[in-house]
């Protein structure tokens, strides 16, 4: 394995220690890290328990005030390459310390990433959560969520199905950040979608000095309503 | 290196005996805040600028002319002037008055007002709220510098051939500080035209203001008005003394807890570690207010929030003589003694009008005498450069 190792981010909303959401996470993790080394490139592989985070997203709801424990979780979700996003269904919904965790994150911190959308419930009368409603949290994000989406109620966590399902959604995540997509985003394409000063996790600084409003700024006028 | 302190005007409840300021009490309190300010040495008095409860200060110059008539050598400036929601022609106005009444003691600082229903009430929009500042800017600008000014823009009726009076203190525009969180464009103003920028410095942790001081300082440097540790720079910060570290904690905490701000969110320890927030011992004060220069660089004005969150003004005027006597003596002389050469001191309209002038005597506009067309302004002064108007006799 000469190349760098790809990194792998598993986001689990869990609410115990070990909870079945973790457990998912954690079989579709090492799925994505055995495919990732058949294929020659190593995972390093970094753990974000929303869990551990909670004491810190109230402030950082209320005022965008990142706590030791977000900015710590920043940082691994800016180098990321893929990330496994993994929550429990509650009334018919993704965990509001899940939902909560990615309203804070800046719009652009996920673009292009590969993610892996999984959920667990006490009932399959959830199952359409994941493709319903957490998919179009991350088509917010311009996330790059792989096409098979994860799901397991009590009776999948021993069948076979679930296993072939987490087969291929960490084959897709495997391939998928192997391809390098995010980063060719990244160097290609950047510009076009909007950010702000010091956004995508401290690291958007550059400005583009030719905007109108950069214009505006140094003594000159907008284009005036009516002007060609 | 200038040391002061800023108030929001805002009126609070105090936590800890439930007792709410009237507006008349407050606004007297904050008189007293600012004359002690000047009683215990410190250089600045600022005030916000609000438009609603629970504020005050809904005319700044008003208040900062009555603190600058009762002081001698105390700047009063703003924190923020709104140059969103103030039409600039009134800004210019007004603090030309002001720097007329105070002999030049005072500057101001712009900043933008993100509190939304306040743009309507004003006729304004906030989603056009850069842009507005901005050209307000440009605008206000020339008013300063121009006896006579056409304009144009796309958030004011135009002007012609108007004058802004009365015109600069000896035709030296007051000094203007920028304020901005995050928006690049107004770091980038404040570098075009060689103004100050200032960094509010409170709620968030040191990256936010260290990126953008140093954006502003490669400009300031890009457009030729010197090196980049000559940018003139101003941090906000946050902070309360105590005999130890623990008292100024256990005096603080209520009004923390309680604070309009960030009360009922983060605890005071976490927002004493990772936010400019320096609460505790004169010596823990100092210590935490000489590290911002290490990620700033040296910085020119350094104004403190003291009286926000129900403080009772008795405390608030002990935090003044702890600043003024035990903290801001000490931080004088370590950030003189700290200072890279070539660093300058925060303009006055002293060191301006030095630098227009030199030795010769600064220009005293006289208006000619009313003509008819004082409303049409070829040349509203004695000695107004341009056409002169010609009258046939009759």
């Amino acid at each position: 394995m000469t190349t760098t190792a790809l990194r792998l981010v598993v986001i689990s909303a869990g609410a115990s220690d070990p909870s079945s959401t973790r457990m998912l996470a954690d079989r579709t993790a090492q799925r994505a890290v055995a495919l990732s080394r058949e294929r020659g490139r190593d995972v390093e592989l970094t753990v974000i328990e929303i869990r551990e985070l909670l004491p810190e997203l109230p402030q950082a709801l209320s005022s965008q005030f990142m706590g030791p424990g977000f900015t710590k979780a920043i940082e691994a979700l800016v180098e990321a390459d893929g990330i496994i996003a993994a929550t429990p269904v509650y009334k018919a919904a993704a965990a509001a310390s899940f939902t909560g965790f990615f309203q804070v994150l800046d719009n652009d911190l996920l673009i292009g990433k590969p993610v892996v959308l999984a959920a667990t419930a006490g009932t399959a009368r959830h199952a359409l959560v994941v493709d319903q409603e957490v998919r179009s949290l991350f088509a917010y994000l311009r996330a790059l969520p792989v096409p098979t989406g994860l799901f397991a109620a009590p009776e999948d966590m021993s069948s076979t199905a679930l296993t072939s399902r987490i087969d291929r959604a960490a084959k897709e995540l495997t391939l998928l950040m192997e391809s390098g997509f995010a980063k060719a985003v990244r160097e290609d394409s950047w510009k076009s979608y909007s950010h702000e000063f010091g956004s995508a996790g401290g690291t958007e600084v550059s400005v583009d000095f030719e905007s109108d409003l950069m214009r505006l700024a140094t003594g000159g006028t907008l284009p005036r309503s009516g002007d060609a | 290196m200038q040391f002061g302190i800023m108030s929001v005007s805002d009126i609070t409840r105090d936590p800890v005996n439930d007792y709410t300021p009237s507006e008349a009490e407050r606004i007297d309190n904050l008189t007293r805040i600012a004359l002690k300010a000047e009683e215990v040495g410190l250089d600045v008095f600022a005030i916000g600028e609000h438009h609603n409860p629970p504020f005050f200060s809904s005319s700044p110059t008003t208040f900062l002319a009555h603190i600058a008539a009762q002081t001698r050598h105390l700047t009063v400036t703003t924190s923020t002037t709104l140059i969103t929601t103030n039409d600039p022609v009134r800004i210019a106005e007004e603090y030309a008055m002001l720097q007329h009444l105070s002999k030049g003691r005072m500057d101001l600082m712009l900043g933008r007002g993100n509190t939304a229903p306040v743009y309507p009430w004003f006729g304004q929009d906030i989603r056009q709220g850069l842009p507005l500042a901005l050209e307000n800017y440009n605008l206000l600008h020339r008013l300063w510098r121009e006896d006579v000014v056409d304009w144009e823009g796309n958030f004011r009726g135009p002007l012609q051939g108007f004058t802004s009076t009365p015109r600069p203190l000896d035709d030296v525009p007051p000094f203007v500080w920028h304020g901005s969180i995050r928006t690049p464009e107004i770091a980038e103003q404040a570098a075009f035209y060689g103004n100050g920028f200032f960094a509010n410095h409170i709620f968030w942790p040191k990256e936010h203001t260290q990126r953008m001081v140093q954006f502003y300082r490669q400009r300031f440097e890009h457009y030729g008005h010197g090196s980049q540790n000559q940018a003139i720079v101003g941090l906000g910060g946050q902070t309360f003394i105590g005999k130890t570290s623990q008292e100024a904690r256990d005096r603080f905490a209520p009004y923390f807890r309680e604070a309009p701000v960030y009360g009922h969110g983060p605890s005071l320890e976490d927002f004493s570690s990772q936010t400019p927030l320096a609460v505790g011992s004169v010596q823990e004060v100092i210590d935490k207010t000489l590290s911002f220069r290490e990620y700033v660089g040296d910085y020119q004005r350094q104004l403190f929030l003291i009286d926000h969150a129900g403080l009772p003004v008795e405390m608030v005027l002990e935090q003044l003589e702890y600043l003024g006597g035990e903290v801001v003596p000490v931080l004088r002389k370590e950030t003189e003694a700290r200072r890279e050469p070539g660093v300058p001191d925060a303009p006055t309209h002293a060191s301006l009008v030095k630098a227009k002038y030199g030795d010769a005597e600064p220009r005293q506009p006289r208006p000619n005498a009313n003509r008819g067309d004082n409303v049409t302004g070829a040349s509203p002064y004695q000695d107004s450069q341009g056409a002169e108007a010609v009258y046939p006799t009759l």
